[in-house]
């Protein structure tokens, strides 16, 4: 019970998370019962196509998240965190990869395919242990979470701040992108990791399968979010919202801000990474694509429309702009940019404080 | 120059070495000025000869092909004035011949031009006369052996030629196919060479052929003469004393000879990697012009008024684009259509940009990270008008002929122009842009409006003014490099993307607000990537420059050349 | 009301209330020699400008020292110095006997023992003033600590009594963005308080005070003296006369006249270059 306390005391006097884990508890244990009790033929039966979609986005929201949590909190603006991103799924790709065996077009027992078509001998030394999935999971996190903790480490010791340190994560996303794209590297180059099988043994195509990572995609964002909660509402958090607004006084007052910096950015990191993880085996390939700069401002632009520093703000404005995408990339592909473009320029214009402030503000007036 | 040598060694060196690659061609073009060639025949032979001259060029018109050397070893011995131009027209395929029923009988023309216009030159009196289609007339046709007499025969003609440049032309055209004539009649035209140049052509082919002598003593003086030089014929011929057989018996059966050999190509080798080098290095200067070209409009909008403008790409595209639409507009003068794109998409680009700036950047000022996300909106729009009005496909834009060829040193050195013209325009820009901050009332407001707003606007400066200007000027110069890349890639609604993060890249590493540091920096970079790229391949020499990068902006991160005072440190 | 007794009780210095004991956090800080800040030859130089030129300063433990000067005197450079924040490009600055102020870092230096008021009050705009208070409190700054950190008590009771003692009792729970000049000057002070330095160095702390305000701060400045070391930068010459007993004249970066007020008033160089007109 301590736990349903916890948690209850996590989101006192804050109706915004109240009604996120609402419609997360509805969605991540409603659409599943909907989909298996339901007839097809029914107005509520979600397709699997939708279950995925909804998956998808759900990654995303992680994703928006963990970006909300630097930047709302701390005022560090990472245009690099699609870099967390795809290695986490990089690391789950390769478990996938590897779980193909000899069912791959070559036959070959442990090489995958891409590799014997490069006439590869053997295994490189960092595709070793990733057959196992506790292995390949613990990568998952420690990749990110390394590569987060390495440069972040650099960055903030030596007091890389503002549009500065954006435009440096930026250049590394695009640094890790130009390099996945060789093929030398052995993550498969320009196709990247793709024809998966199954995962833990479960076919990965199967209604089951599919529905077990659509929950444990609401678990990973319900635990991710309430993390997220716990380390905002606590005294760590306030020290990180103090060194946002003025990081010299927090100095002066004998924090070690590069030390709080570090270690949100590492958390972030690594929740970019899970999310990156939970979105491969959804959408059934990884390739350099997703290091690519857009789609971390992208990413960056969903914190913005929902509204920053509110976390449930940047679950809103992924889940908005990515249903949006996915109605205009069917609807009118070609506009799809100039909605986004002018997306941009109106939140940050007008509303400075995304869809959430908006509603705040009338509720206010109401009130 | 001084003044710049002396505060910055390292543009000092770079001016230095531009200028001296600037000056050698100069230089070998003086050199092929000046003395004028005796040796052509006088006014009274044409008289007597016209007849005869007519009559072979009629035989060769249908002649076989046997019958045609003949004809042309006799014309070549004759040495009427016109027989160059026939026999040179026959090498080329444009001697042509009429069967008009006319008095004369059949004519024969050496023509150039192209349809609807064409230009007919008669070998014989030296007449021309224009028609719109060569209806009537025949071309005579060659074959290998008499193209290579052909060859041979223009080129003893060349050899007599006034420029020098025309002589060594000769001479290397002898070289690709050596023969005992061929060495009398340079040994002969050594005699009295005076040019430089051209003698030590003559020598390097007298010492090619020598190497096939049977006197030892005889190669190792040729391969003395060989040593050093960087023609492709010579070092394969060289290797080729070097080489054994299948039974590994060497080729060459003097001992003294192989040794001399292969310390010629050793010399050989060094020369070339030397020549290399300079081509790295001048690959690298180039590539450092189109980074600082990309970086320096940056260097304003981001450097000097402090606006995260991801849209500078963008603005650089639509330079591209203006540079594509100049050309189609005046498609007769190309040549002309780059000159008047500079301008065009300047002020393209600068219009662009102002509406930008008043648009929607005014609002976010001191809002560094709005301003970013807001301009790449903008950025996203921008693509996808172009797309729209042009086709997600890639434009080429056409290098007008002045641009286009290759200034060859030697073998292995050549330049192209474009990328020549490119690196001068850079320096052009840069040098402008630098007086306009210096040395106009513009540049003295948009310091003193990006050090202290609000006491510029107390003085005042009309604030918002400099600022749309500003911006303005930033966006016009990204236009401007716009231009300049267009020769080099293909224009796309994507190219603005590729030039973005090495724009901010280049003016971060500079040092922000640091006109100096952006062209230092760019040029730097530039280099550097060139340099490595030979190890470890194109991409990764751009990884690494984006990792060297974050790790210098960790230790430095104002930048090569910080700028000072108590705004740059913030609070 | 509340207030005055506690800042009666304050002065008070027959009763030593625990909060104005400097916390030991640092075991190095040795004053066993009689001084606590050692500035020795200092000098500091903004592109060939020397703000601090050979500056030379000591204060003893427990004293307030008030140091005036004009404008661009190097008063605030002199302090950026002692917490960190400007590198001298010469000289030595310790704090106590061993501590070298000159090897530590901003956060070091502050956990070492030295607080410092901005002459531009500082507080954190979007926290409450009662999250400002528990933000500068005495303790483990260690980041992973924080996360579980829960406040005592005994904390409590302690923010509350510094949130009485600085009259901003009623806006507790009011955003510190939302609070009036002088009151961000108080708050400022109060974390001061709460970090319970050794070493106080407080830069212009009454700008922007009302008389009564002014007079209650110059009693709180003095009653911490004692326990704490209190250095004073202001050029409200009232107030220094209030509370002075040494008073350094800083000019042109470096110490011109050192003493008590008096002194120090009628030295003719001082009353040239600073106090303008004849005394
Ligand atoms: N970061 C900096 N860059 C350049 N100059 C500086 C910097 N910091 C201080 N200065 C200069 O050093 C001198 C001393 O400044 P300081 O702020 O220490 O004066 P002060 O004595 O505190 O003055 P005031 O009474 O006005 O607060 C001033 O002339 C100032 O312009
Ligand atoms: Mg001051």
């Amino acid at each position: 019970m301590s736990d349903r306390s916890l948690v209850s005391r996590l989101m006192q006097h804050d109706l915004g998370s109240r009604i996120f884990i609402g419609v997360l508890l509805l969605v991540g244990l409603g659409m599943p019962l909907a989909h298996l009790l339901l007839p097809e033929s029914s107005f509520l039966h979600p397709s699997t196509y939708t279950l995925s979609l909804v998956g998808k986005y759900m990654t995303y929201a992680l994703l928006a998240i963990s970006i909300d949590l630097i930047w709302g909190y701390c005022g560090i603006l990472s245009l690099g965190h699609t870099a967390f991103f795809a290695l986490g799924g990089y690391a789950m790709g390769m478990y996938l990869m590897r779980q193909i065996g000899t069912r791959g077009v070559y036959g070959d027992p442990v090489l995958p395919d891409f590799m014997v078509f490069l006439s590869w001998e053997s295994l490189p030394w960092y595709w070793q242990g990733m057959d196992m999935f506790w292995f390949a999971m613990l990568m998952v996190l420690l990749v990110p979470g390394l590569l987060a903790l390495v440069f972040g480490w650099l960055a903030f010791r030596s007091r890389v701040a503002g549009v500065y340190f954006s435009i440096i994560t930026q250049a590394l996303t695009f640094a890790l992108m130009l390099a996945f794209f060789r093929n030398e590297m052995g993550f498969g180059g320009n196709n990247g990791l793709t024809d998966f099988k199954d995962i833990l043994g479960y076919d990965l195509q199967a209604t089951g399968t599919r529905i077990g990572l659509f929950m444990v995609t609401a678990l990973a964002l319900g635990l991710g979010y309430l993390a997220c909660r716990w380390i905002v509402g606590s005294r760590f958090g306030r020290v990180v919202t103090a060194i946002r607004d003025g990081e010299g006084r927090a100095r002066f007052i004998g924090y070690r801000v590069e030390h709080y910096k570090l270690w949100l950015f590492v958390f972030s990191g690594v929740l970019a990474g899970i999310a990156g993880a939970l979105y491969v085996p959804q959408v059934g390939i990884i390739n350099p694509g997703e290091f690519a700069p857009l789609n971390a401002i992208e990413a960056v632009v969903w914190v913005v429309v929902g509204g920053r520093g509110t976390l449930y703000g940047a679950v809103l404005g992924a889940v908005l702009v990515n249903y949006m995408k996915t109605y205009f990339t069917v609807a009118w592909p070609e506009a799809w940019l100039y909605a986004l473009g002018t997306l941009f320029v109106v939140v940050t214009l007008f509303l400075p404080r995304g869809v959430v402030g908006l509603l705040e503000k009338l509720r206010r007036q109401k009130a | 120059m001084n003044i710049i040598m002396a505060r910055l060694p390292l543009t000092g060196s770079i001016i230095a070495l531009l200028c001296y690659l600037m000056w050698w061609p100069m230089q070998a073009q003086a050199d092929e000025e000046g003395m004028p060639e005796a040796g052509m025949p006088d006014e009274w032979v044409q008289e007597v000869v016209t007849d005869e001259f007519a009559d072979m060029l009629a035989e060769l018109a249908t002649a076989s092909f046997p019958r045609k050397v003949e004809l042309v070893n006799t014309l070549q011995l004759r040495g009427w004035p016109g027989v160059r131009d026939a026999l040179a027209g026959l090498l080329e395929g444009e001697l042509y011949f009429s069967q008009e029923e006319q008095p004369e009988g059949i004519r024969v023309y050496v023509v150039s031009g192209r349809e609807g216009d064409f230009t007919l030159l008669d070998p014989v009196t030296q007449q021309t006369e224009q028609r719109e289609a060569l209806s009537g007339l025949r071309r005579i046709t060659t074959n290998n052996p008499l193209r290579r007499n052909l060859r041979g025969a223009v080129a003893r003609f060349d050899l007599l030629d006034e420029s020098p440049a025309v002589r060594r032309q000769a001479v290397a055209e002898l070289r690709r196919g050596l023969d005992s004539d061929a060495i009398l009649l340079l040994r002969e035209r050594l005699v009295t060479e005076t040019h430089r140049g051209v003698t030590r052509d003559i020598e390097v082919a007298l010492a090619l052929y020598d190497l096939e002598s049977s006197d030892a003593e005889v190669r190792l003086t040729a391969l003395e003469v060989l040593s050093g030089e960087l023609g492709n014929d010579v070092y394969n011929r060289v290797q080729r004393l070097l080489a054994t057989d299948a039974s590994g018996e060497p080729l060459e059966p003097d001992a003294a000879v192989r040794h001399m050999a292969s310390l010629a190509i050793d010399r050989i080798e060094q020369r070339r990697s030397f020549f290399g080098f300079l081509e790295t290095l001048f690959f690298g200067l180039s590539f450092g012009s189109v980074l600082v070209l990309a970086a320096i409009g940056l260097a304003i909008t981001f450097g000097v008024m402090g606006v995260i403008n991801m849209a500078h790409g963008e603005l650089i595209m639509i330079g591209a684009y203006t540079s594509y639409v100049v050309q189609l507009l005046m498609p007769n003068h190309i040549g002309v259509a780059i000159l008047v794109a500079v301008p065009a998409a300047f002020m393209v680009s600068g219009l662009v940009g102002v509406l930008i700036e008043r648009g929607v950047v005014r609002f976010l000022y001191g809002r560094p990270l709005e301003t970013l996300l807001a301009t790449f909106g903008i950025s996203l729009i921008l693509q996808q008008l172009v797309r729209t009005v042009f086709s997600p496909l890639n434009r080429q834009v056409q290098t007008p002929d002045w641009m286009s060829g290759l200034l060859r040193f030697n073998d292995v050195f050549a330049i192209t122009y474009n990328r020549l013209y490119i690196l001068i325009f850079m320096f052009i820009v840069f040098a402008l842009l630098w007086l306009v901050m210096h040395r106009t009332s513009l540049g003295l407001k948009v310091r003193a409006v990006s050090q202290n707003r609000a006491m510029a606007r107390a003085m005042g400066v009309r604030s918002d003014r400099i600022d749309a200007l500003t911006f303005g000027l930033g966006s016009g110069i990204a236009g401007v490099a716009g231009v300049a890349l267009s020769l080099l890639t293909n224009v796309g609604p994507n190219m603005g993307q590729a030039y973005i993060i090495d724009s901010f890249m280049v003016v971060v590493f500079g040092g922000v607000g640091n006109l100096w540091g952006t062209l230092i920096g760019g040029m730097s970079l530039g280099l550097g990537t060139k340099l490595v790229e030979p190890h470890v391949g194109a991409v990764m020499a751009k990884i690494l420059m984006l990792v060297f990068i974050i790790l210098f902006i960790q230790k430095r991160k104002q930048g090569l050349f910080p700028q000072k005072g108590r705004s740059a440190e913030g609070h | 009301m509340k207030l005055p007794r506690s800042l009666e009780a304050f002065a008070d210095r027959s009763q030593v209330f625990d909060l104005v004991n400097p916390a030991v956090r640092s075991p190095k800080l040795d004053v066993s020699h009689g001084t606590i800040l050692y500035l020795e030859d200092i000098t500091v130089s903004f592109d060939g400008f020397r703000a601090l030129n050979d500056l030379t300063l000591y204060v003893a433990p427990g004293e307030l020292r008030c140091i005036i000067g004009a404008n661009g005197a190097g008063k605030t450079t002199m302090m950026d110095v002692i917490t960190g924040k400007t590198r001298p490009d010469s000289g030595t600055a310790f704090f106590g006997q061993s501590i070298d102020l000159l090897r530590l870092s901003e956060p070091e230096i502050a956990q070492a023992g030295i607080g410092r008021k901005f002459q531009k009050p500082t507080v954190f705009p979007e926290h409450t003033v009662f999250e400002n208070l528990e933000l500068a409190m005495a303790g483990d700054r260690r980041a992973w600590k924080m996360l579980c950190a829960r406040l005592t008590s005994e904390q409590h009771d302690r923010i509350d009594e510094v949130l009485a003692l600085i009259g901003l009792a009623a806006q507790r729970q009011a955003p510190a963005g939302s609070l009036s000049h002088g009151q961000k000057q108080w708050l400022e002070i109060g974390m001061l308080l709460m970090q319970r330095p050794a070493l106080l160095l407080v830069d212009e702390p009454v700008a922007g005070m009302t008389p009564q305000e002014t007079e209650r701060t110059a009693e709180l400045l003095v009653s911490l003296a004692g326990q704490h070391t209190v250095v004073v930068v202001e050029h409200d010459m009232d107030f220094v006369r209030s509370i002075a007993r040494t008073v350094t004249v800083l000019h042109e970066g470096s110490v011109l006249a050192e003493g008590n007020m008096a002194d120090v008033q009628a030295d003719p160089r001082v009353v040239e270059v600073y106090l303008g007109e004849p005394a």
